[in-house]
């Protein structure tokens, strides 16, 4: 081994890595839309008498419980026909819907009285006050609290590996378990992941430079 | 030829009738309470098609409560509201009244606009959308027709070229008179105006009063305007009820309010006004 990181065998297994990347990418993505729109409809239904209390209570229930236990639970609760990747990005929507949920409500909740006043003065059906005038000015002043959670999310998908979706982590234990040099491999690991994040820390920055100000 | 042969005859009895000659605007022993407090207290006043009257009285007297009822904002505790005839804060049911569901209350409000103190422009909109939103989504305007409303509403108002501004570039005055023209722009047969200069730089209030002035000459809306200003008030109203602790203190027109108030509630009410600079 050459220094710090032997660059010849990060070659050989940067092609299996960077599958692995890819999936956990997906996961983020697809798990990160879950989420966003899960949130929001959760938000607006939170605000029905009953029903609303009672999906609070469970949003609270899913925020307190480990994200890992969810996915092996369901994961073992689950129909076989549903692949792993299926139901860790599922799971992974769902409990950062629990998280952006807040983070709407608290931006429903920042919309002046006389937004909602001026919309009933002027007689707007419930869709356009929820969609034109009250969730437009809501979800502006949320989008760098909900960016953060993308990068939560992104760094939290090495759970996945818990119910077996090949993802980098998986990959890396792999190579590890192949090769025996760890270290290589997880400090590569640790590098995308940061070639991933720190863009994406940058680019919600700028997001909230952007949003905030207004 | 009997009566009973004419044909206005087929339609129900007296339902026309009434809806033509009862006044527009009907309180019946209105009570609002908020927890312990009254703030209106078995309120009866009537108010006429047309007819523009203006309330005033100290703060939490209940005039702006009055306003926010008739908006469909609160809901009235006791008594009932009518207007044009027809039941309001309730809905007949059977052969009685209930209190009016979302969806009637949604019907019967879009002949009502309301200017508020705080204008309630909407922030992520332009002011031609702004004004486009409701005749577009309530009245089924065309976008167009919408957006030649919105036009010719601003040039009434004295912002044609504002047209395409956010509300957070105007001033204060001026985004007061874009949400009179967004009140205008859906025909009210009635228009609130709840304390619409309050908020306002005292250089910009004149521009606002202008602007109602002219609505006020021009049109024949019926017109509820809770206002401190006496010159205002004055000038446009039928009619001036002074309010104190839930009801009517003295009512009258507005030469013999100002010029010789008979209650010494009204005396000490427009002596602390226009010593406070108004």
């Amino acid at each position: 081994m050459s220094g710090f990181l032997d660059f010849e065998y990060t070659g050989q297994i940067m092609p299996d890595l960077l599958g692995g990347l890819q999936i956990t990418v997906q996961a983020t993505v697809i798990g990160y839309a879950i989420a966003l729109t899960l949130g929001l409809l959760i938000a607006v239904v939170r605000r029905v008498p009953v029903f609303g209390s009672l999906l609070h209570f469970l949003m609270e229930f899913i925020r307190t419980t480990p994200l890992v236990i969810q996915l092996v639970f369901v994961f073992a609760m689950a129909p076989a026909n549903f692949s792993p990747f299926t139901i860790g990005v599922v799971v992974l929507g769902i409990h950062y819907a629990a998280y952006t949920a807040e983070v709407y409500r608290s931006g429903i909740e920042g919309v002046a009285k006389g937004q909602w006043e001026a919309s009933r003065a002027l007689s707007l059906p419930t869709s356009r006050t929820w969609g034109a005038v009250v969730l437009p000015q809501a979800i502006r002043k949320v989008i760098p609290a909900l960016g953060n959670y993308l990068i939560a999310m992104f760094k939290d998908t090495p759970l996945l590996f818990a119910i077996g979706v090949v993802e980098l982590l998986a990959v890396a234990q792999q190579v590890g378990s192949r090769d025996f040099r760890y270290v290589d491999t997880f400090t590569v690991v640790g590098l995308l992941f940061l070639v991933v994040s720190i863009p994406s820390a940058i680019l919600i920055r700028r997001l909230e430079k952007r949003y905030v100000a207004v | 030829m009997s009566p009973s042969d004419t044909p206005e005859n087929t339609t129900a009895p007296g339902v026309e009738g009434n809806a033509a000659d009862a006044p527009l605007i009907v309180f019946d022993k209105v009570v609002k309470r908020f927890g312990d407090l009254t703030v209106l207290d078995h309120l009866d006043f009537n108010v006429e098609a047309g007819e523009r009257v203006t309330l005033i009285g100290p703060s939490g007297s209940g005039k702006t409560t009055i306003l926010r009822l008739l908006m469909t904002l609160e809901k009235v505790t006791e008594g009932h509201i009518n207007i044009g005839g027809e039941p309001f804060s309730h809905m007949p049911r059977g052969s009685g009244l209930v209190p009016a569901s979302e969806s009637y209350l949604r019907q019967r409000r879009k002949s009502i606009g309301m200017v508020f103190q705080q204008f309630n422009l909407f922030p992520n909109m332009t002011v031609r959308k702004n004004i486009m939103e409701a005749p577009v989504h309530v009245l089924g305007l065309s976008k167009d027709e919408a957006s030649e409303r919105a036009a010719e509403l601003l040039d009434l108002v004295g912002l044609g070229d504002k047209i395409d501004a956010h509300p957070t570039q105007l001033s204060g005055g001026q985004q007061q008179r874009v949400a009179i023209a967004r009140a205008l722009a859906m025909r009210p047969e009635i228009l609130l105006l709840d304390e619409v200069t309050s908020a306002l730089d005292p250089e910009l209030v004149a521009g606002v009063l202008d602007v109602l002035r002219e609505v006020a000459e021009t049109t024949d809306i019926t017109m509820l305007c809770v206002t401190h200003e006496m010159g205002f008030a004055r000038d446009v109203s039928h009619r001036v009820l002074m309010f104190d602790k839930g009801q009517i203190a003295e009512e009258g027109h507005p030469d013999q309010i100002f010029g010789d108030p008979r209650e010494d509630r009204t005396k000490s009410f427009l002596k602390s006004v226009l010593e406070n600079g108004h």
